[in-house]
């Protein structure tokens, strides 16, 4: 693999930067392989690369209906922090949010990490009492976080209105090693680093049926033809159930619109994200200069990918009062990707009825903050049979009733 | 925008006027019922990609609840009936089965 680096841009500036390799190969599947990833965004690239890291296993394919990092990898608002209530939720996310910190060192790969810090907005007495217990649950779990006054708020945020007349900036809890990174750059980083351990990402291939043989899985049937494998990850978050129904099970994932939207681009003037959650609106400032805005989840099943209006009309409505300076800002796109609600807002990264089939799905609104740590936990469990990290998302938590409960503490934006 | 007749006062209502109650026509377990009962109740659901059976409120309107058959994937509506049924009625089945032939929901087809 050709490294990038200071040097590497100066001899290729001196040849008019013809000499770049492609950053992954696009080869024909095999007829087999040890282990098959369906799907391949950040979870599914991140689960590639750590079973090779890790564990060695790099006869892999990861198979792509459409193009790489196309699905919520592309389409989320690059949040990732990891102030969660419970402690398997600290545990995974907290190891999610340190590995982010590496990422571009471990892939020779810049992702633009930005710690730049987040800070949940509280504007009721009972956000004020959630996060304050939140923080105190954090301490226990060594997750950095505090809660801050409104002074402090307005402090590190000098545009927002902290006297809003009906909502209030309270306090907030606040993750100064929290931040953003460039979500493009996560997939396309682990996809030349698995390409590199000799791993094949095939895209423009569907899969349409998962084959077994006893109980045990076989292979996948896909659009390029039949793959064999011994083991299988699904890892294809929107269509986990139309992957589970191939496979013979059932999920308790219901598929949701969630959207975002960007403003023309303006100076410098936000260099922290802010969640709102009572309102259902988060924003930050890429470094482009817009103001990203992710909005509310749409309460139907839906796989198309736009969401309804109204909860834009709602979003924005709720920020402005937040951010008088928004209101003249003109909105530049609006998107959406199609998220997996499990009935308890907690993923799911765990073994299933197929044996050698393994799924990891449900991240619900908030799945790009958990890529690396996810990908970890999946990888550990797909080639030991378990992972402590991933021991409590299990798919039989909703039958034995473990629930890991954060949609109380996280609320919807997640 | 979504619009759902609503088979209770007959307004052709639009989204923000509705409430989405989930997955239609599931199995309401009760005391004495297993785990697994349980958990097919509470959790498990179809989230079909096409043909859905869904469960609406007209919040907003009337308040009454009612059903509608939608298709998750063109956001195409096949029709909406009322709520005091276990089943979808034969004629939005058929019409279902013009429009997507081939169709099938659970044991409904």
């Amino acid at each position: 693999m050709q490294r990038y680096s200071v040097f590497a841009l100066a001899r290729q500036a001196f040849r008019n930067h013809e000499g770049w390799e492609r950053a992954w190969r696009s080869p024909e599947p095999k007829r087999r392989y040890d282990t098959i990833i369906v799907g391949a965004g950040g979870h599914g690239l991140a689960t590639a690369y750590w079973l090779g890291r890790n564990f060695g296993i790099t006869n892999v394919a990861v198979i792509e209906k459409g193009w790489l990092g196309g699905g919520n990898t592309g389409r989320n608002t690059t949040i990732i922090r990891s102030n969660y209530l419970q402690d398997a939720s600290a545990g995974i996310y907290e190891k999610s949010r340190s590995l982010y910190e590496t990422m571009s060192q471990d892939l020779n790969y810049n992702v633009m990490y930005s710690p730049r810090g987040v800070m949940m907005l509280a504007q009721t007495e009972h956000e004020v009492r959630g996060y304050r217990r939140t923080a105190h649950a954090n301490a226990l779990q060594g997750v950095e976080t505090q809660f801050v006054g409104p002074e402090r708020v307005k402090e590190l945020c000098p545009i927002i209105n902290i006297e809003g007349p009906r909502y209030p900036v309270l306090g907030a809890l606040w993750q100064p090693r929290a931040g953003t990174a460039r979500h493009d750059a996560v997939a396309w980083g682990y996809a030349r680093a698995c390409s590199d351990m000799g791993m094949d990402i095939i895209q423009k291939c569907e899969v349409t049926g998962v084959r077994s043989e006893g109980g045990k899985v076989t292979g996948v049937s896909t659009t390029k033809g039949e793959i064999d494998c011994d083991r299988l990850g699904i890892v294809v978050a929107g269509n986990s159930g139309v992957l589970a129904d191939m496979a013979g099970f059932r999920l308790p994932i219901e598929s949701v619109a969630l959207q975002a939207l960007v403003s023309e681009p303006i100076k410098p003037c936000m260099d922290v994200v802010v969640m709102a959650n009572t309102v259902h609106g988060y924003m930050s400032q890429s470094d482009k200069g817009e103001m990203v805005i992710g909005g509310g989840a749409d309460g139907y099943n839906n796989y198309t990918q736009r969401g309804s209006f109204h909860h834009i009309e709602e979003t924005v409505r709720a920020l402005v009062e937040t951010f008088p300076m928004i209101s003249r800002l003109k909105m530049l796109r609006q998107w959406g990707g199609i998220v997996d609600m499990t009935g308890d807002r907690s993923p799911i990264i765990s073994k299933t009825p197929l044996e050698g089939c393994y799924i990891n799905a449900g991240w619900g609104t908030g799945g790009f903050k958990a890529i690396p740590g996810s990908g970890w936990a999946m990888a550990e469990l797909m080639a030991k049979g378990h992972s402590p990290l991933a021991d409590d998302f299990s798919l039989d938590r909703f039958r034995e009733g473990r629930f890991i409960d954060e949609s109380v503490a996280a609320g919807v934006a997640h | 925008m979504l619009i759902l007749h609503c088979p209770n006062c007959g307004v052709d209502a639009d989204e923000t006027e509705l409430a989405p109650g989930g997955e239609a026509h599931l199995t309401r377990e009760g005391p004495g019922s297993s785990d697994e009962e349980f958990e097919q109740y509470l959790f498990l659901r179809e989230n079909p990609r096409g043909v859905h059976f869904e469960r609406w409120r007209h919040a907003m309107g009337c308040g009454k609840w009612f059903h509608a058959a939608r298709c998750t994937t063109t956001m195409e509506v096949f029709g909406t009936y009322p709520a005091q049924t276990s089943e979808p009625p034969q004629e939005i089945r058929d019409r279902i089965s013009d429009r997507r032939p081939g169709w099938r929901w659970r044991e409904l087809s």
